[in-house]
């Protein structure tokens, strides 16, 4: 049990990395705190893995340091950390049983058969494997497989940390949800720190109390699922957390001030001062669907035609084409009894919920919506 | 529209045409021969199974069966577990991989009475490299006159030529673990044993099985490294089963014998294969 600290951590699978796009990790500092529940979420090659593997001692970083509880592990095999890890395909050993397979790890650090014994039962109860505990591991389906390897990360009670590299994606989406639960329960019973790697951001908000976004190498955003849902400090976070995504608008300083194709926005002027001390870079307005009003044409700045209305069951998400020289769409969920405007509609972005980027990162935003 | 007919024989026929001339049917011409005299087509006799219970009854057979079993089982013992060490310890990547692998190719691509040449000369106590090195660190060895010497040479020349085959194979077979199961063992603390024991023997042992049957068939049937190197002396101390059964049947003509002492070379080969790949195989099924 440790908290796990990153310092100036850096990795690159190059000899000698030249620039920013050789690393497959960028500079980050970071820390797990002991007892956690987190996810680390992100698309596929974007670094999460090998984060993962760096945190487990399989990869040894190229630059920085990698500490538990304040003492550098960079040189410490795996083995030497006591750390336990859970891969994305299942790894079971075919010659043993299940219950060899969940008792190996306890064996090889020599415990006693009577403690080995119950701690492979107390686990195999907790993943429901207890009657295929005798079984040869070889035969089982994947989903077994995948819970016999989970069982072998869980049934070691003295680790610093139990890593998953998306250790759902082989279960059927019905055990998925059960897994999870499993995890969650066991994370509360043992309190072990867990990192959980996926790219779904609703396993990820089932399993974590806090998520860090990972994009291009690097953590973005560290936060709890309503943070990230509320406040994205880049736009990545913003498109890739909720579903849809956020809008994303370029926008432009005029002599009035934010003006969006031409038209004046009303945008507080603390936030018009902030974004003109940094002219230069790209500025971008942000809504997500969830907040975007779509209002009687008279009543707004903004406006346009719906394209597509989706109806997903609970709610509606409506696409609406601005008629303005760039014409983007808007996305606009609504609930499953809101009308959907006919012809023209006004489009109107509450500012309590306007969010601004320069060069993809947020500017500041008044405290209380934080 | 489905037709069901019987069309789909017509494309196996071919098999068979071709199974027939390359297999049955010479060796039902050898079960002609086993059981009848002949003497030219037109003089011919019905024995039924009397070259059989000759041949059975023959020492000639008896010893070089002996001969021939601990010949075989000697080069199992050595060739597999040194084909597997060799294996664990040639390089994953790098410029060593296809270096290692034209190394152990070499041996593999020397023709059989060649390598029985090269060691004939290697063996020599005046100019060959083995036979001078021992003779000069004062033991006495001389494969030509030493049945003891005669034995280890042969022995030792069918190791330099065919340990590589089972490397091969078991390299083979490990390059296919995934890096994912070495990962997992790092983090189950798993010491090396564990990591051959319960990784790579499992996933060594469909090759291992192709391993072992064909390094038991090449040398139970082994004939011209032997035949090269001593003749079959000195003696009959490397008088293998396949070199009795050319002097049966090609230095003396006694066809009927040899015909038989074939089919019966033939079912124990069969046999002994069957019994390893029952052996090797019957674990599978259990849950």
């Amino acid at each position: 049990m440790a908290e796990i600290r990153l310092e100036q951590l850096a990795h690159s699978y190059h000899g000698a990395p030249s620039g920013p796009a050789d690393y497959a990790l960028r500079p980050m500092d970071h820390v797990w705190e002991q007892g956690g529940a987190y996810a680390l979420l992100g698309p596929s090659g974007c670094g999460k893995s090998t984060l993962l593997n760096i945190i487990s001692g399989l990869l040894v970083p190229s630059e920085g340091r990698v500490l538990y509880d304040g003492k550098s592990v960079n040189d410490l095999t795996p083995q030497q950390r006591n750390i336990a890890q859970v891969f994305q395909f299942p790894v079971v050993y075919d010659t043993m049983t299940v219950h060899e397979n969940l008792a190996f790890p306890l064996r090889n650090q020599g415990q006693s058969r009577e403690r080995i014994d119950a701690r492979v039962r107390e686990v195999a109860e907790a993943l429901e494997i207890e009657p295929l505990l005798n079984r040869k591991a070889q035969n089982l389906t994947a989903d077994e497989k995948q819970k016999v390897s989970m069982g072998r990360g869980l049934v070691r009670d003295d680790v610093a940390a139990i890593l998953f590299d998306e250790p759902l994606t082989v279960i059927d989406p019905q055990l998925k949800w059960r897994l999870r639960r499993k995890l969650k329960e066991i994370h509360q019973r043992f309190n072990v720190t867990m990192v959980y790697v996926t790219h779904d951001q609703l396993e990820a908000s089932t399993f974590a109390d806090k998520i860090a976004v990972m994009y291009e190498g690097q953590i973005v955003q560290f936060g709890t699922p309503r943070e990230l849902f509320e406040n994205p400090q880049h736009t990545f976070v913003g498109y890739f957390i909720g579903s849809p995504g956020m809008n994303l608008l370029d926008i432009a300083l005029g002599a009035s001030g934010v003006e969006f194709d031409g038209h004046a926005l009303a945008v507080p002027d603390a936030i018009v001062d902030q974004l003109r001390q940094r002219e230069g870079g790209r500025l971008q307005l942000g809504i997500r669907p969830e907040f975007v009003q779509l209002v009687a044409a008279d009543d707004a700045v903004l406006h346009g035609y719906v394209d597509l209305v989706q109806d997903q069951g609970t709610f509606k998400i409506v696409d609406v084409r601005l008629d303005t020289p760039s014409a983007p769409v808007i996305k606009a969920r609504l609930g499953e009894e809101a009308s959907v405007p006919e012809g023209r509609t006004g489009v109107h972005f509450p500012e309590a919920w306007q969010r601004f980027y320069i060069d993809d990162h947020l500017v500041g935003v008044a405290d209380e919506n934080l | 529209m489905k037709t069901y007919n019987n069309k789909a024989w017509w494309l196996v026929l071919p098999v068979f045409v071709l199974v027939a001339f390359s297999a049955i049917i010479p060796m039902m011409t050898v079960v002609n021969y086993s059981v009848q005299d002949i003497f030219d087509p037109s003089t011919r006799y019905f024995v039924g199974t009397e070259w059989y219970r000759e041949i059975l009854a023959d020492p000639r057979l008896h010893d070089s069966l002996v001969r021939q079993f601990i010949y075989s089982f000697c080069v199992l013992a050595i060739e597999v577990p040194l084909g597997i060490i060799v294996a664990l310890s040639m390089p994953r990547r790098g410029l060593g991989v296809p270096f290692s692998l034209i190394l152990l190719s070499l041996p593999l691509l020397v023709p059989w009475n060649v390598v029985g040449t090269i060691w004939q000369i290697i063996g020599r106590e005046d100019i060959g490299l083995y036979g001078w090195t021992l003779n000069s660190l004062g033991l006495d060895y001389n494969y030509a006159s030493n049945p003891r010497d005669a034995w280890i040479t042969v022995l030792v020349m069918d190791v330099w030529h065919w340990t590589s085959l089972v490397a091969l194979l078991c390299y083979s077979g490990l390059r296919s673990i995934p890096d994912v199961y070495y990962q997992a063992a790092r983090i189950d603390r798993a010491s090396h044993w564990a990591v051959f024991r319960f990784i790579q023997l499992p996933k060594l042992k469909n090759v291992l099985l192709i391993a072992v049957m064909l390094r038991f068939m090449d040398s139970f049937m082994i004939y011209t490294e032997p035949f090269v190197l001593t003749g079959g002396g000195p003696g009959t101390a490397t008088t293998f089963l396949s070199q009795t059964l050319t002097q049966m049947a090609l230095g003396q003509f006694d066809l009927g014998r040899a015909a038989a002492f074939s089919l019966i070379y033939f079912l124990i080969i069969l046999l002994v294969t069957w019994v390893f790949y029952t052996a090797m195989t019957h674990n599978d099924d259990k849950g």
